[in-house]
């Protein structure tokens, strides 16, 4: 509680209210509105994940996303899953604040289990998903209280494969080859060229490799990635979110290098 | 400085527009309506993706285009969809185009203090057969025309269209005609060349092109046959009727 | 140019005038930028430099066929991101230092000389030239490829980025790069890589330049491959005579004649 009457947003000016019970120059923080803070919600996020790299492929789709959770800079939890399904024939990964993830996938797994509960055998797929989601997202940035994600959903639902993307603005879009975060720069590049074109003839082996090659691209550049990373795939037999797996990367590209500059020893 | 315009902002808050890049036009002929968009969304550098549609059909003779902050645009485009079934369960019609213009207005200037970040053209055919455009700006000022470019590329766009279509800058030649409206392949061409202009100067544009062509009631194809690719949405070739036609754009 | 009133080099006489101005919120006009995915790397005989050929000012394109890569010296060249006059004035300058260095030594001019001159030069202007450089070239000492930053850092590496694009080149040399290829897996790399720019960063675009530098030849590869060309136009857009109104008219003859009247006769130079 700001305990300076002068603080609470009413206009002080000596000019025309020269006898206030607290001269100007002692306000503790003059032009700030001590009452702003309660109607607004801005943040940011804390805790967080980087990129999410998506391709639709011959059977299905294919999801990948490292198991770190960041502190800032520090790389505070080393073996978080940021790769979710959500009913039979959905995945959904995230990057950005990973509390306001979990609180979408509680959400989510509410809708799934009331959903179930009609008991009409009707289940909810990848479309459904990602329309209630951007509603979720679009809502909140509407009241200025935005859960701080970039999410992809994908999924696989009477032999129709779904991508697309969905962000704490509402901003929504499809695309066969999708990225979130510094994957956007890094990875869709490299995704964009092994993809595009070819998304009825690459085989869940293929897939695969174009995902583990772009997921080491992202960890020898992203400074807040993970060289362990789980992958999502959704084909015609449901969803299976494999076990963390290591990537094999190699740093000897520089041997032989010295300095930065003219030094030669 | 006492009157504080020297003072720096305290705190970075968050911001709950973005801006989608991609441009819009619309074209009215005397008995039909061209409405296109290019197909491409950004943000900042970066291609979000190479096909999301900007142009939408409405009713059988009603089309539009929304240009501006997507997660705005689909959500409005939504609403208004809404809306026009709601006018049909009641109505047992299809709403006429001057009364989903006249309810855009009304429908953006309800968020006149937290505005959808979206540029409108309605096109599409008037009761009386002829071909209209109607453009609005965020809050939902808007005006009849026969042409009007928006988005990314309006300062490239507009200012060709006024030369083209309003014959804006030319001296009238003896034994020359000035059409109020131009004919269909025409207008076709001026639009395909005007986004392919647009994709060579403004970085914003490009992927696709999509062009809607609505026809009013009882005009006959002429100028459309010889256009490859043309594909028509709507079942009944009686009444009004709506086309698309998709083009490539340059992927740079 | 020099006086006692103006100095030589940058003059600042403005500096605070604008800086008041801008906080007043008249903003500063803006400069031709090269958006850019420049690259630049090693290979078996030498290095092999690339880059996009788009430059831009905000989402307008200013260039659709710039040329972004540099002379330094023969064996030498530098390829530049940032804004457009910054990289072409420190490269023309310092070009001509080499020239001067050259010419006073008797040697053939060193990768490092340059890189030295350049980072030696940006440093002292403070970040205040925008100048982001990937510089490379084949010395007695060997082949060489630099990148600058605009404050004056430097690095050395065997494959190097830089500009808008430069996420989406290193993604390709990334994955792809390995040490001692041929020229042709080289060339087609850098390819891969300024398209990965062209197709992906909104700040580069058109055309792929390359170059490649050896111990004994430079090629300059200019629009080495060019994936974006212009399609026809669906209609002319000729306008009949007339078409543009004037206010008014005036011809005028431009062929003057005149007569020369000689006053004196016959009088010689005196060449004596």
């Amino acid at each position: 509680m700001d305990h300076f009457p002068t603080s609470w947003g009413r206009q002080r000016n000596d000019a025309y209210d020269a006898y206030n019970t607290y001269p100007l120059h002692q306000r503790p923080n003059p032009g700030h509105d001590a009452f702003a803070d309660s109607v607004q919600h801005t943040q940011q996020p804390i805790v967080t994940g980087t990129s999410v790299l998506a391709i639709v492929y011959k059977d299905g789709i294919m999801m990948a996303a490292d198991t770190l959770a960041s502190y800032g800079s520090l790389a505070r939890f080393k073996s978080i899953q940021r790769l979710h399904s959500v009913g039979t024939s959905t995945v959904i990964g995230a990057s950005g604040d990973m509390s306001d993830f979990q609180y979408l996938q509680s959400i989510l797994d509410e809708l799934i289990i009331s959903e179930f509960t009609e008991g009409d055998k009707h289940e909810l797929g990848p479309e459904e998903i990602h329309e209630y989601l951007s509603r979720v997202m679009y809502g909140r940035r509407s009241k200025m209280n935005p859960l701080w994600n970039s999410l992809l959903v994908g999924g696989k639902k009477d032999g129709k494969r779904f991508l697309a993307y969905v962000d704490l603005l509402g901003t929504t879009y499809t695309a066969s080859t999708l990225a979130t975060g510094y994957g956007a720069y890094i990875a869709l590049p490299l995704l964009r060229t092994a993809v595009e074109g070819r998304e009825n003839d690459l085989t869940e082996e293929e897939a695969r490799k174009i995902l583990e090659e772009s997921m080491r691209v992202l960890y020898y550049r992203d400074a807040r990635s993970l060289d362990k990373y789980q992958i999502a795939i959704v084909n015609d037999e449901g969803v299976t979110i494999s076990e963390p797996q290591k990537l094999v990367t190699s740093w000897g590209f520089a041997e032989g290098i010295r300095g930065y500059g003219a030094q030669t020893q | 400085m006492p009157d504080g315009s020297f003072a720096h902002p305290q705190q970075r808050q968050f911001n709950p527009y973005s801006e989608n890049g991609g441009t819009i036009l619309a074209i009215a002929g005397a008995d039909f309506s061209v409405i296109a968009g290019d197909t491409r969304q950004s943000e900042g550098y970066s291609i979000q993706t190479r096909y999301a549609p900007k142009v939408f059909r409405l009713t059988d003779r009603a089309v539009l285009a929304v240009n501006g902050f997507a997660a705005d645009g689909n959500v409005f485009v939504k609403k208004v969809k809404q809306r026009l079934e709601w006018y049909r369960h009641a109505h047992a019609k299809d709403m006429p185009l001057r009364a989903i213009a006249r309810m855009i207005q009304t429908m953006l200037y309800a968020q006149r203090f937290f505005p959808y970040y979206v540029y409108n053209i309605l096109g599409g055919i008037e009761e009386d057969g002829s071909g209209a455009v109607y453009s609005f700006d965020p809050v939902g000022s808007y005006e009849r025309e026969a042409c009007r470019a928006a988005g990314a590329a309006q300062s490239l766009v507009q200012p060709f269209l006024d030369n083209q279509i309003y014959f804006k800058n030319q001296q009238s030649l003896p034994g020359q005609s000035r059409p109020l409206h131009l004919p269909l392949p025409e207008v076709l061409s001026i639009v395909i060349d005007s986004f392919t202009s647009a994709t060579e100067r403004h970085i914003e544009v490009g992927d696709g092109l999509e062009m809607y062509v609505v026809l009013a009631k009882g005009r006959s194809i002429q100028g459309l046959e010889s256009f490859r690719g043309v594909q028509e949405l709507t079942p009944n070739p009686d009444g009004d009727r709506v086309f698309v036609i998709r083009r490539e754009l340059k992927k740079d | 140019m020099n006086s006692v009133y103006k100095g030589p080099g940058f003059d600042f006489s403005n500096t605070n005038r604008n800086a008041f101005l801008e906080t007043r919120g008249l903003p500063l006009p803006k400069a031709t930028s090269t958006g850019t995915t420049i690259v630049g790397c090693l290979f078996k005989d030498g290095i092999v430099l690339g880059a996009d050929t788009r430059a831009t000012t905000g989402p307008i394109v200013a260039d659709k066929n710039c040329e972004k890569i540099h002379y330094i010296a023969d064996n030498i060249r530098c390829c530049g991101a940032g804004t457009a006059a910054d990289t072409e004035f420190s490269t023309a300058l310092i070009a001509s230092n080499i020239e001067m260095h050259a010419l006073s030594t008797g040697r053939k001019p060193k990768v490092v000389t340059a890189m030295t001159m350049l980072k030696q030069m940006l440093f002292r202007n403070q970040g205040q030239i925008g100048a982001a450089l990937v510089l490379g070239g084949v010395d007695a000492s060997g082949p060489h490829l630099f990148t600058i930053h605009p404050h004056g850092s430097t690095d050395k590496l065997p494959y190097v980025t830089m500009g808008s694009g430069s996420l989406a080149a290193m993604a390709v040399f990334e994955s792809s790069w390995k040490p001692n290829m041929s020229r042709k897996e080289a060339l087609d790399l850098v390819t891969a890589a300024i398209s990965a720019g062209i197709f992906n960063d909104l700040g580069s675009g058109s055309n792929v330049d390359a170059c490649v530098i050896t111990a004994t030849h430079t090629e300059m590869l200019r629009n080495f491959v060019k994936p974006n060309e212009r399609v026809q136009k669906e209609k002319s857009y000729r306008f009949a005579r007339g078409t543009t109104a004037w206010k008014k008219e005036d011809i005028r003859n431009l062929i003057i004649s005149e007569v020369v009247v000689p006053t004196r006769e016959g009088e010689e130079m005196d060449t004596s």
